[in-house]
């Protein structure tokens, strides 16, 4: 297998692992899937007309688009397990567990907010559900997701640690040095990378010389593959098989996610640098939602009735979320000195 | 029931935009992430997406139209069997009003008015500080071991690694070369790779490493070879290791010592000459510890290693060597957030901490032959600061010089200075003076290199100068 021969000192390109092959969903999978892509969506979404209210403020980046990614990766994990990302990190809350209520509330700057209002959207922390963050520096996270993994290996458990981080994020000198150590200690880390092809405006191709990310840990000898990103069966099979190695010991590995967000860097980025068309030829032919939804029908897995009332269920419950998050106070004015030390 | 769509801000300023353009027309079909509309201000075009379903039942705002305030309702989306009729029908604001903005002013009238906020009597920029505990009382008796900085600051490692399975240190040469400065002499032997970690060279990493480790719960001691590479890595100090119990609302923190030499060694020039006394003192959700001497450097190390949050510990490579008198107890560990007063006098309090007490000490000495009594205080912890040691000090004496080898613009000292003057302005006989490193980069010559660090004249002019003599 090429994999472990990324091990040994001959390493060439062609020790990129191969591309893991699909693996059909079950019926509860595929639904569980669908439920949870479609609540991630209409969160966002929900998000976006409210900033658009004023009742959510500062920077606000929407996962829309990219759901199938951290759905995923999260059903290969257990127990344990922990989970680091960057700034835009809505999605990658709802997918492990945490009440889009309380995520929302945040976004409000509420005082039952995660971070009891004092986080906003990009700070956002769940020690029980093993989120750990939320980060607001583009490629933080990724030293601190190898310092998780570094602490599951110093207690000598079988946890692994999932450090997202962005095609733009890829460009930061600590991912590097986190590679380094990561391999060198053989930390359990599965770093992915979500190569949503731009850096808020500068595309993939104008800000790296190498567009291949799965390729960028190949000087440490560090696995990597390409994977459809869009396909949430395909990010499935992929984040089991980095998982399972990281498990086993035997350290690092680089999964590259092809996923594409439909909405702008932030609110306040009108995304000019691409064309309309391109983003609607995504979302009409690749979204990740759709091609779950037309899958259960085709399958008999469920039939329209029954998508009819998961969509209205989860409607409801981001109704509710965003309902909770524009009655509930804001935090109390004691609250300013509160968590500063423990 | 017919939903209303509103004029959507394309930020938190944006008050009101133009309707550039409709993309659906009336009686369209509309699904979430439908793009129906084009708003622009002057900053920005913006697409205006669907997050309802249903039928565009009526446009309320025509395109072409300016200044179209924000949360205007511009169309209705009707529901499946709804009519047309029913668009007129809509609610003319479904949102809830925007969240109440507080300003400052609201939150200091709020704490006037509740009756359990004291009423502070400087402008309230910090937490209500909660006084640390004196020195733990040294039982009579007790064995004094002459050691040096260098040997007590191992001796307080090794004993929180044996204390606590959690602790580990990591850094550049800390295991195998034993420290580039020999402090972490023999833990390696003692405690095995596992505990006592080599690092590549490759600050921003293993500092941030460290963080994401301390997140998880255990704590590490990250030791800098010096403390000018951890610019390399202030970004994981700061925005990870200071904030983040904040921005969760108190419930991920992490415990995690930064330590090694800081400030001027000699003739290494300026990039490896540098105190960031200031820079980490400036920061909320940091401790920042200086101690001078070999019984401090023990007891607060073990105390900065239990703490739970994240310590800066600032050594002086100019004093590891130096040799002084340390307990011999089981467990010696010192309150980080109080200062000692190291000589007592009643003439002029001078405040100093790390080197700057080699300066400070040997000044009063000095000052002593000329009849002038120096109170001498070293600070040990820069934050918190135990403001109210200095405070007494001043009320007794009415002068105050301070002694520090950073820069003085925005320096400790200039905080110190401010604190007396916010607090004990009434007693001061005279001006605080700042005896502090001048504003150049280090240089290397060795008559530049001690023109530009402080000195024990500098110290005795500034006590004499506060006194009038």
């Amino acid at each position: 297998m090429s994999a472990a021969k990324a091990n040994s000192n001959t390493q060439t390109s062609d020790d990129l692992a191969p591309t893991t092959p699909l693996v059909e969903f079950t019926k509860e999978q595929d639904l569980s899937a669908y439920q949870t892509m479609l609540t991630i969506r209409r969160f966002e979404e929900k998000a976006g007309q409210m900033y658009g209210m004023g009742l959510i403020g500062g920077f606000c980046h929407l996962y829309i688009g990219q759901e199938a990614v951290v759905v995923g990766m999260q059903m290969a994990l257990k127990k344990g397990d922990q989970v680091i990302t960057g700034y835009r990190d809505h999605g990658h809350m709802i997918a492990c567990g945490l009440d889009p209520k309380g995520v929302m509330a945040e976004l409000t700057g509420r005082a039952h907010g995660l971070s009891k209002g004092k986080g906003g959207s990009m700070h956002m922390f769940s020690v029980e559900k093993g989120f750990y963050g939320g980060h607001g520096i583009v490629g933080a996270q990724v030293p601190l997701g190898t310092g998780l993994a570094f602490a599951n290996r110093y207690r000598g458990n079988d946890n692994v640690s999932l450090a997202y981080f962005g095609d733009g994020a890829a460009n930061q000198g600590q991912v590097y040095e986190s590679f380094n150590m990561a391999e060198l200690w053989k930390l359990p880390v599965v770093y992915v990378i979500e190569n949503n092809h731009y850096a808020m405006g500068t595309a993939s191709t104008r800000s790296s010389s190498e567009t291949n990310l799965s390729r960028r840990g190949l000087s440490f000898k560090i696995p990597g593959e390409q994977v459809d990103g869009m396909d949430v069966r395909a990010v499935k099979a992929a984040a089991d098989k980095a998982v399972a190695w990281c498990r086993a010991g035997k350290g690092p590995y680089i999964l590259e996610m092809l996923t594409y967000r439909y909405r702008g860097h932030s609110m306040s980025d009108p995304a000019k640098y691409r064309t309309r068309e391109e983003v609607d030829k995504v979302r009409t032919t690749h979204d990740p939602i759709d091609m779950a939804r037309n899958r259960i029908l085709e399958k008999k897995f469920a039939k329209e009735d029954d998508l009819k009332k998961i969509d209205a269920s989860v409607r409801d419950a981001i109704n509710e979320a965003a309902e909770f998050a524009t009655h509930d106070p804001e935090p109390d004015v004691s609250e300013l000195f509160t968590d500063i030390y423990r | 029931m017919p939903t209303n769509i509103l004029m959507p801000a394309l930020s938190p300023t944006m008050e009101k935009g133009n309707l550039a353009k409709w993309l659906k027309k009336e009686g369209d079909t509309i699904k979430s992430g439908d793009i129906i509309a084009e708003i622009e201000t002057d900053k920005a075009t913006m697409e205006v997406e669907a997050s309802d379903e249903g039928t565009l039942g009526k446009i309320l705002v025509a395109e072409g139209t300016q200044d179209v305030a924000v949360n205007t309702p511009i169309a209705v989306i009707l529901a499946d069997g709804e009519s047309a009729s029913a668009a007129s029908a809509a609610p003319a604001a479904k949102s809830a009003p925007p969240a109440k903005t507080e300003t400052k002013a609201d939150i200091k009238a709020d704490a006037k008015s509740s009756p359990a906020a004291a009423a502070p009597e400087a402008p309230h920029v910090q937490a209500p500080q909660v006084l640390p505990p004196s020195d733990p009382d040294i039982p009579e008796g007790t064995e004094m071991v002459t050691m040096t900085m260098r040997e007590a600051l191992r001796d307080a490692m090794a004993e929180e690694m044996r204390r606590d399975g959690d602790v580990f240190v990591m850094g550049e040469e800390v295991a195998e070369y034993q420290g580039a400065y020999k402090v972490t002499q023999g833990l390696l032997q003692e405690f095995g790779d596992k505990r006592v970690i080599d690092t590549p060279i490759t600050e921003h990493g293993f500092a941030g490493l460290g963080v994401g480790a301390a997140l998880a719960g255990l704590k590490p001691i990250v030791e800098f070879m010096t403390f000018n590479f951890a610019m390399q890595a202030i970004d994981q100090i700061i925005n990870s290791a200071a904030k983040t119990l904040y921005m969760s609302g108190g419930q991920m923190g992490c415990s995690i010592v930064f330590r090694g030499p800081n400030g001027a060694a000699s003739r290494v020039a300026a990039q490896h000459s540098q105190d960031y006394s200031a820079w980490y003192s400036n920061i909320p959700g940091l401790r920042v510890v200086t101690p001078s001497n070999a019984a401090d450097a023990k007891g607060l190390l073990k105390a900065a290693i239990r703490d739970p949050n994240p310590v800066i510990f600032l050594e002086n490579e100019m004093l590891y060597g130096h040799s002084g008198p340390v307990p011999k107890l089981d467990d010696f560990v010192l309150p980080i957030g109080k200062a000692k007063i190291a000589r007592a006098g009643k003439d002029v309090t001078i405040i100093a901490w790390s080197n700057g007490m080699t300066y400070a000490l040997k000044a009063a000495e000095e000052l002593s032959k000329d009849g002038i009594e120096a109170e001498v205080i070293d600070l040990r912890t820069l934050k918190p600061m135990d403001t109210e040691t200095i405070i007494a000090s001043v009320k007794k004496t009415g002068r105050a010089v301070t002694v520090e080898e950073g820069w003085a613009q925005s320096g400790v000292g200039a905080e110190i200075a401010a604190r007396i003057m916010e607090q004990a302005f009434d007693y001061l006989d005279a001006p605080v003076a700042r005896v502090s490193g001048k504003e150049v980069p280090m240089p290397y010559a060795a008559n530049l290199e001690k023109l530009a660090l402080p000195s024990v004249a500098e110290v005795v002019e500034a006590a004499k100068a506060v006194s009038y003599r």
